[in-house]
């Protein structure tokens, strides 16, 4: 970890509109500190959007998103994992080293990170196979070591187990355990309860494009704050 | 009939012996087009890689605009080069006309949209997977373009192969700014229009024989080469 580093987030009155339609916002919330914050909600929530708005994929149609450092630095100090992991057709270990490559660090060094990466993710058996025979939960353990080897700040995860087997959620899971016990701050979407309750530290609760509860897990989980999160951990249908 | 057997035992005749003006011709050919298609290539190529990763206003009319200079009509190209390379034209002091590189002009103006467009095409679904990848691993636009042409290779050789095919065969604007004089400008087409021309059917379906066996050799051979099909999916 850096000294510095690119948190807290700011979010001050941030909407995303698409075709005349508010999906997310207006929202304001800080994003500090260290562990894991879990945005959960159900499909079509605005928990990928939110994500993809605080990592810059998604432009603020009103309002603003803010780091604690310059816009030129806080890119390449944050990651992004996609719940469709974007393969590149390249080996494992180029896949992995690609974003080292795009930064300009000398190749045998990159390799070198990569195959550190490759062993703490579990895909030795694979480093030169082309990443595009991987099964899915393979695919993903590379996306996050190819996100990871950068070394972020902050880790955005968009719900990274959903097609997955138990397995390799589980695998997943430490590896995203591990990243939070290193320092990296991670935000992750997920609409699955268990996974919230295994990871958060901190609990977004999303619907309709609005966070309606935030509370630490333990809070959140034995004591819901609103009807709608109520509803939800019941396992009722929210509509 | 007849004259298929005759065409293929001329054909048999002239690569077994390895006439040399064949020879000659069919070298000629290759230099004209594999020029060609590599100056082509080193446009067209970027060029679609470019059109992939960039979004401005006219960007809808340039794709169709290249789309359709695809079909450009190989005569009316031979024309236009023709006119600009001739004496009176613009670059007639450059002495280009009925020469080698004035048919190396004419076909790259030919084969520069078949690649930048078939390219552009494969990139572009390419570039639908990487897209969010790559802005958020904040890559350069060059770097964009780079992982998009070294990822998509294959599609890549299509594009060029396409182009080689093209050049190949072609005969329109070649005829009109090489002249077809023997010895200097002659290539395989031009050399089977002036056998038909001249009544010699055999050795113009000869001639038309190697040209074909020439182009699937190129093909085969570059496939081989970049051992596609082979090893992985690309």
């Amino acid at each position: 970890m850096v000294d510095s580093t690119i948190l807290p987030l700011t979010l001050d009155g941030a909407t995303v509109r698409k075709g005349g339609q508010q999906i997310v916002g207006p929202l304001a919330l800080t994003m500090g500190g260290v562990g894991c914050s879990i945005v959960i909600g159900p499909n079509g929530a605005g928990k990928t959007t939110l994500l993809r708005l605080m990592h810059g994929l998604e432009r603020a149609s009103s309002g603003s998103v803010k780091w604690a450092l310059k816009q030129s630095e806080v890119f390449t100090r944050q990651s992004f994992v996609f719940q469709t992991p974007v393969v590149m057709r390249r080996s494992v270990i180029e896949n992995i080293a690609y974003p080292l490559h795009v930064r300009g660090i000398d190749r045998k060094i990159a390799i070198g990170e990569a195959e550190k990466w490759i062993d703490k993710v579990g895909l030795m058996k694979s480093t030169h196979k082309d990443a595009n025979v991987l099964s899915g939960g393979e695919k993903q353990k590379l996306a996050i070591a190819r996100a990871l080897i950068t070394k972020p700040d902050v880790l955005f995860l968009d719900e990274p187990t959903t097609n997955l087997d138990g397995s390799s959620t589980q695998d997943i899971e430490k590896l995203i355990r591990r990243a939070r016990d290193a320092g990296t701050r991670i935000v992750m979407a997920t609409h699955d309860f268990g996974q919230a309750r295994r990871l958060a530290d901190e609990v977004l609760f999303m619907h309709h494009g609005i966070v309606h509860e935030r509370a630490a897990a333990e809070i959140f989980f034995a004591d819901p704050g609103t009807t709608e999160a109520q509803v939800f951990l019941r396992g009722d249908l929210l509509l | 009939m007849n004259d298929l057997l005759a065409g293929l035992k001329s054909a048999f005749g002239l690569i077994i012996h390895l006439d040399h003006d064949l020879v000659e011709v069919s070298l000629r050919s290759l230099q004209v087009t594999v020029s060609a298609v590599i100056i082509a290539a080193a446009i067209g190529l970027p060029f679609g890689a470019w059109l992939s990763v960039t979004r401005f206003r006219h960007r809808r009319a340039t794709i169709a605009i290249l789309n359709a200079l695809m079909g450009l009509p190989p005569v009316v190209v031979g024309l236009v080069v023709y006119l600009l390379l001739s004496r009176s034209g613009p670059f007639g002091v450059l002495d280009l006309l009925f020469t080698p590189t004035a048919m190396i002009i004419a076909q790259v103006i030919i084969v520069t949209p078949i690649i930048a467009s078939i390219s552009h095409q494969s990139m572009r679904e390419l570039w639908f997977v990487y897209h969010d990848l790559l802005i958020s691993i904040k890559t350069s636009k060059w770097q964009r373009m780079k992982a998009l042409l070294w990822d998509g290779r294959r599609g890549l050789l299509t594009a060029v192969l396409t182009g080689f095919g093209r050049g190949i065969g072609e005969i329109g604007a070649i005829m009109i700014v090489g002249g077809n004089i023997d010895h200097l400008t002659r290539v395989l087409t031009t050399a089977i229009a002036l056998e038909v021309g001249k009544g010699d059917f055999p050795l113009a379906l000869g001639l038309g024989i190697v040209l074909i066996t020439l182009a699937i050799v190129v093909n085969l051979a570059i496939h081989t080469l970049s051992r596609t099909e082979r090893e992985g999916t690309w």
